[in-house]
């Protein structure tokens, strides 16, 4: 076979894009994923009114929740030693990374149903890692409503603890917002690979994802101490808020741990997304070998 | 061969299939969808790839397009082995590589964007496979012309009828230039004038810039219209791989002369190589070897018998292929 007279009939963009070897392929992913989001926003902005509506409507939905907590401070000062300025901030906090998260790639729990129906082939066709493809499927622009509530209910927590703002706190928090974000992005990724497995996984993911949201919105001290560890050692989601908000606030953390623990967070991030990244590459050649 | 764009050597697919017995007990069952799958296509060629439902046409494809990575065997398509992990980007670089080299149209689903109008799928097309201006514009162009999709660019993929949104996949899929243009069924559930529409497309892309063409059908004009070649799979194994005529004598097809004479008579006889199968009136039907000529034979009637009219009809490759299924005897023919 004229191997080497095949190759050098190749196109010269392809092998540009061999050359670049790795680095190639995820810069190609990177900018499909811009473009694909790009189209589903112009998309979504052709239908003004009904894209005004679902904001608004996404905003209230994830505005419920903190009015159940203000209602909650209507009859109590303190939430398991926490107070209303507190528990914002870990709701802003929580509520603010998990929404970016679900924004950048929430779609991936559609992965289920296009194994389902065969759709997943067809993004296999294409010269563009079908990570890429996924996150950007169906961008929506609407989860920008519940995103503008969490970081309202942050910004008026930071205005009102009761915090020694220095430089290293202050910075703290956008790091803060990051490192929960690529946690959440970390859980939504491995939740996409198990769905190679189980179709239906989504649904356990949802638990991790939205249910973790749920629960780092409120105080650790509020739950069971085998949770809270749980939260810390098994699924780290505490790094989101908890672990660094403590060390913000200059409370001791629940489970005595020491207090560079509550730098952690950056670290626990890379490692978690590093974990996500190989599931999800197993799960997507045991998919090919198996073709279900 | 020298340019063979397509190398499929010893390929096989074991599928492991978990089955159900008793009530927590599963049993691993091993699923042989393809075997020993052997053949080569040249550039150019336009191959029609048959078989029941079920036979290892789809699991093909996939294995061609690198979705699906075969349990054993090599393959090659355009000098790029898909599952080549050396390549860069991991295991994921021989199907990346290979995604641009190549064309596919699933008849049975879109590889378009269902809420988007059409030509924001082709401008997607063209970003994802980084096709150049030029060759972008005259392709769609081209297409734009030859499928009648003008009208077509601005409405959602998802309002387009059956016919239209085939249109559609094709041209996006030639919209890079592969050199392979895999289809897979892609007439299927087309109105008359749709696949007639099709069929002339792919023709003309065939003849004029050498795209080899693999398709899989149902509908066996596809093949009489466009494929000089025909592949027949049944059970995971290719069981023919020759021309129609090779098939239709593989098949034992007849062809049928049908002759008017001037008034009844009893079945014709005596005309070597012929035997009447039908007698209406002064209309009798005679079946011959498909790939015996029919000269001789209408002369040896002309010859003895008061002949005011006469047709031949081409024998049902239909029924052939039927028969070539249920026998599953016929021995493979050597590949081209």
């Amino acid at each position: 076979m004229a191997d080497g007279v095949l190759e050098t009939a190749a196109p010269r963009t392809e092998r540009a894009a061999d050359a670049g070897g790795r680095w190639a392929v995820v810069v190609h992913g990177l900018r499909t994923y811009r473009l694909l989001v790009w189209m589903w926003i112009r998309a979504t902005l052709a239908y003004r009114a009904s894209f005004a509506m679902t904001v608004v409507g996404n905003f209230a939905a994830t505005a419920l929740d903190f009015v159940a907590l203000l209602l909650m401070f209507s009859r109590v000062d303190v939430l398991g030693g926490f107070t209303l300025p507190e528990v914002a901030l870990l709701y802003g906090l929580a509520g603010t990374s998990m929404n970016l998260a679900d924004l950048l790639m929430g779609s991936m729990d559609r992965l289920g149903s296009r194994i389902r129906d065969g759709s997943l082939d067809t993004l296999l066709l294409r010269p563009v890692p079908v990570f890429a493809q996924l996150a950007a499927d169906r961008f929506a622009l609407r989860r920008l409503g519940g995103i503008t509530q969490a970081v309202l209910v942050l910004g008026w927590a930071l205005a009102h603890v009761d915090v020694a703002w220095s430089v290293g706190r202050v910075l703290m928090v956008p790091v803060m917002v990051l490192t929960g974000t690529a946690i959440f992005a970390a859980v939504f990724t491995a939740g996409a690979a198990f769905q190679f497995w189980a179709q239906d996984a989504a649904e356990v993911q949802n638990s991790f994802t939205y249910g973790g949201k749920a629960m780092l919105q409120y105080p650790p001290t509020v739950f069971a101490q085998d949770l809270v560890r749980g939260v810390v050692f098994v699924v780290p989601l505490a790094f989101v808020n908890w672990v660094p908000a403590l060390w913000l606030l200059g409370r001791p953390e629940p489970l005595g741990l020491p207090p560079w623990v509550a730098f952690l967070g950056p670290v626990v991030a890379a490692l978690l997304c590093a974990v996500g990244g190989l599931l999800w590459r197993r799960a997507l050649a045991a998919y090919r070998s198996t073709g279900s | 061969m020298v340019d063979a764009l397509i190398e499929v050597a010893g390929v096989e697919k074991v599928f492991s299939v978990r089955r159900k017995a008793g009530r927590l007990r599963r049993v691993r069952e091993e699923v042989r969808a393809v075997s020993g799958l052997d053949f080569t296509v040249a550039r150019g060629e336009m191959v029609g790839y048959i078989g029941p439902n079920g036979a290892g046409k789809s699991t093909t494809i996939k294995m061609l397009t690198g979705i699906l990575v075969p349990s054993a065997g090599r393959l090659r398509v355009a000098g790029i082995d898909p599952f080549a992990r050396s390549g860069t980007g991991g295991a994921a670089g021989g199907r990346l590589r290979l995604a641009r080299r190549i064309g596919v149209v699933f008849g049975q689903r879109t590889t378009l964007w269902w809420d988007l109008p059409l030509k924001d799928s082709y401008e997607l097309v063209r970003r994802m496979y980084r096709v150049p201006d030029a060759t972008y514009r005259a392709n769609l162009e081209r297409c734009v012309e030859l499928l009648d999709l003008a009208p077509l660019l601005d409405v959602p993929v998802r309002q387009l009828s059956l016919g239209q949104r085939m249109r559609g996949d094709i041209a996006a899929a030639l919209l890079h230039d592969p050199e392979v243009l895999y289809l897979d069924e892609p007439t299927i559930g087309l109105d008359v004038v749709s696949k007639a529409k099709v069929r002339s497309f792919l023709r003309e892309v065939n003849a004029e810039r050498g795209t080899t063409v693999l398709l899989t059908t149902h509908d066996l004009t596809d093949i009489e219209q466009l494929c000089h070649r025909v592949m027949v799979i049944d059970h995971g194994r290719l069981v023919y791989d020759g021309d129609l005529t090779g098939l239709l004598a593989a098949g034992e097809g007849e062809r049928m002369l049908v002759v008017d004479l001037d008034r009844e008579l009893p079945p014709i006889d005596g005309v070597p190589g012929a035997r009447t199968v039908k007698v209406a009136g002064p209309r009798q039907w005679l079946a011959f070897p498909a790939e015996a000529s029919a000269a001789p034979l209408v002369a040896a009637v002309a010859e003895r018998y008061p002949l005011v009219d006469l047709s031949i009809r081409e024998p049902d490759i239909e029924d052939v292929i039927a028969r070539l299924y249920a026998g599953g005897t016929a021995t493979p023919v050597a590949g081209a």
